[in-house]
């Protein structure tokens, strides 16, 4: 059996108060006071202006969040294979086509039409980077940042490379919010090493299925956004992580299961 | 390196089925490539108004859920049912979890736009006193992408781990990648795959937009191939280890190749250089080399940019001479459905020695200069490579093989 191990050379984040990983970190463990605020999302680097304006938040997201990762682990964006995970994809977008094709003249716009493609994010990204890696792009509603974070250590165990997690996911406008009601937009990213590159810095994980329901977190503004924004599922992990000790968290999984994620 | 070995052991396709405009299951699927017929025909399709072809699978709306997942009705779950309920596929799934538990049996599949037209009819019944929508409609079970795997799952009473890969028209090529390397972490034994996608406006008045749908039932390679009919399908394969004892003309997977475009979100790069990289990577992680592979399932959309692209691609890694034809010019483009749809197909061809020519395309472009079928070839076949490419320069290509590959 091959370990799912992994290490965290660099983390991303961006969520309601949150701004990054390194201040996010005190906010976390409750040496701060940990106030939601609507989440503001960077500018995107690396493309042209006219592509950026055409971008969805859900996309400005999850590249700034990767962006984050990569810097903060001083990897090559343009050499990475990626695991993009997001419940929904672009809410926005996906209210405007559904709006438009429920009128009596049906026009779509062809720059509506291919960002509603569920690996938009995935695709601006290779665009942005330059990389040519394989890019993998998974939805698992309520499970994808687990199954992102299985696929992604996987990747990483059975093929002794780095690997870049990306895992996003932002609001429907309503009519579609009562129905899925994210509250605002939550990234985070992970560079993971495999184990033998004797990775220098970050924390070693090991992940495997379990039977027990998630963690929750004790914080309830905190554990409100765990259950608010399906990509804040991560949030039992990151806090483990923000402790800079060992110790293991459940993060939820299908059927009221979890991932078992050991920070060794 | 040991991982990395270990990536490129073979998998058995222990059961498959499809069901798409050519047939119901195996059988029909096959009867209709060597009559050489086309599933196109005019669009018919709900309200939509299009001057386009597609391939719609008739007797959808007659496949009522079980009341116990009626929550999960929409087209894409009923078509997956009807994947589901060919060749004996739910029963050889349930020996599979018989043997390895539940637990042990993932569920990985592609689709596109899953059940998004039950949002887009919802939208045409928004309440005018609050702006709501029915109160029947239930967004997670129909809408989401996931919720195809979660029907699934639930159909075939399976527990283990489950995802829904969504990289648009590679989505059911690359689950094939993603079953296998939960296999080889050892977290799952077997692994039910495959790709559903069905006919929405989204897709419909979307491709129109970009004017990549074609008048007429669409024409891969051809010199006056002018866009893609859009078609829906399901297919399944159940994947798991090779067994010490196997038949010959079992079929294998044998390898998996992927790489990303770094160029445009809805246009190939010109010269296929991402289609090229997941086609070397997919021979080398089945330890091949151009030369083994009889037979080349092409994307083959029928979009001038697409073949020209692919065809650049081709000539680079196999030369002029290996023979590849594209289904879809009787299966229409199945999107996140078509990786899935054209691995069961090349299942086929290997099992009863068809390379199935291309269907509707009278006269291929010699610009794109390589060995293009235009009728099906009876000559046993050992080794097919499938290509998947889709928007955001997502690719993916399969190698398949019978498992013993004779002389």
């Amino acid at each position: 059996m091959t370990p799912l191990v992994a290490t965290i050379e660099g983390i991303g984040l961006i969520g309601p108060g949150l701004q990054d990983w390194p201040s996010s970190r005190e906010l976390l463990l409750g040496l701060k006071p940990f106030t939601p605020r609507p989440t503001v999302l960077p500018l995107p680097e690396g493309l042209p202006a006219a592509e950026r304006r055409r971008m969805g938040r859900v996309v400005k997201l999850a590249l700034a969040v990767g962006t984050q990762a990569i810097r903060e682990a001083g990897a090559e964006a343009a050499s990475l294979p990626t695991v993009f995970t997001s419940s929904g994809g672009d809410g926005q977008n996906c209210h405007e086509i559904c709006r438009s094709l429920a009128q009596e003249e049906r026009q779509l716009s062809p720059t509506r039409f291919h960002n509603s493609v569920h690996n938009a994010a995935s695709g601006y990204w290779s665009i942005a980077t330059g990389s040519t890696a394989p890019a993998n792009v998974l939805c698992a509603f309520d499970a994808s940042f687990a199954s992102g974070l299985l696929e992604a250590v996987a990747q990483v165990s059975l093929a002794a490379m780095r690997v870049l997690l990306v895992a996003y996911d932002a609001e429907y406008p309503p009519p579609l919010h009562e129905k899925r009601p994210i509250s605002d937009a939550f990234g985070v990213a992970f560079v993971l090493a495999p184990d033998e590159t004797g990775a220098h810095r970050g924390a070693r994980i090991r992940i495997g299925l379990s039977e027990a329901p998630a963690d929750r977190l004790s914080e309830p503004q905190l554990e409100q956004l765990r259950l608010s924004i399906p990509a804040a599922r991560s949030l039992p992990l990151l806090v483990q992580l923000a402790r800079r000790e060992p110790g293991r968290v459940g993060v939820e999984y299908l059927d009221g299961r979890s991932l078992a994620t050991e920070v060794l | 390196m040991t991982a990395l070995a270990a990536a490129t052991e073979p998998l058995l396709l222990s059961h498959y089925t499809a069901v798409s405009c050519l047939g119901y299951g195996k059988r029909e699927t096959l009867t209709s490539l060597r009559a050489r017929r086309t599933g196109l025909a005019p669009c018919r399709f709900e309200t939509v108004t299009l001057d386009t072809c597609t391939g719609e699978v008739k007797g959808v709306d007659e496949q009522p859920l079980p009341p116990s997942l009626h929550h999960f009705d929409c087209r894409n779950n009923r078509l997956a049912q009807m994947g589901l309920r060919q060749d004996e596929f739910a029963d050889a799934v349930a020996r599979s979890a018989a043997r390895w538990g539940r637990k042990r049996v993932g569920v990985f599949l592609g689709t596109s736009t899953s059940g998004i037209l039950q949002t887009e009819l919802a939208f045409r019944h928004i309440d005018p006193s609050d702006g709501s929508l029915p109160k029947d409609f239930d967004y997670a079970r129909t809408h989401n992408s996931f919720s195809v795997a979660d029907f699934v799952r639930r159909a075939l009473a399976l527990e283990g781990p489950a995802a829904v890969v969504s990289s648009a028209c590679s989505s059911s090529a690359k689950v094939f990648g993603s079953a296998r390397r939960m296999i080889e972490a050892d977290v799952i034994d077997a692994a039910v795959v495959g790709g559903v996608d069905s006919l929405c406006l989204t897709t419909l008045y979307g491709f129109h937009a970009l004017q990549l749908t074609s008048r007429l039932p669409c024409r891969p390679f051809d010199l006056q191939r002018d866009g893609i009919s859009i078609s829906e399908a399901a297919a399944f394969v159940l994947l798991e280890r090779v067994p010490e004892s196997v038949d010959a003309d079992a079929v294998l997977l044998l390898g998996v190749g992927e790489s990303s475009d770094a160029y445009h979100m809805s246009s190939p790069h010109p010269e296929g250089l991402g289609a090229r990289a997941a086609m070397v990577a997919a021979l080398r992680a089945a330890r091949l080399q151009a030369a083994d592979i009889d037979y080349i399932n092409l994307h083959g959309t029928g979009t001038v940019s697409n073949d020209s692209a692919e065809s650049c691609a081709v000539r680079a890694v196999f030369g002029a001479r290996t023979p590849g034809s594209s289904t879809k010019g009787a299966t229409g483009h199945a999107l996140g459905a078509a990786g899935a749809l054209e691995a069961v197909i090349c299942a086929l061809a290997l099992q009863n020695d068809l390379m199935p020519g291309g269907v509707n395309t009278t006269t291929p472009d010699p610009s794109l200069g390589i060995e293009y079928l235009l009728a099906n070839r009876d000559r046993p076949i050992r080794r097919v490579l499938s290509n998947s490419f889709g928007f955001g320069g997502t690719n993916c290509s399969l190698v398949l093989g019978r498992a013993q590959a004779g002389p």
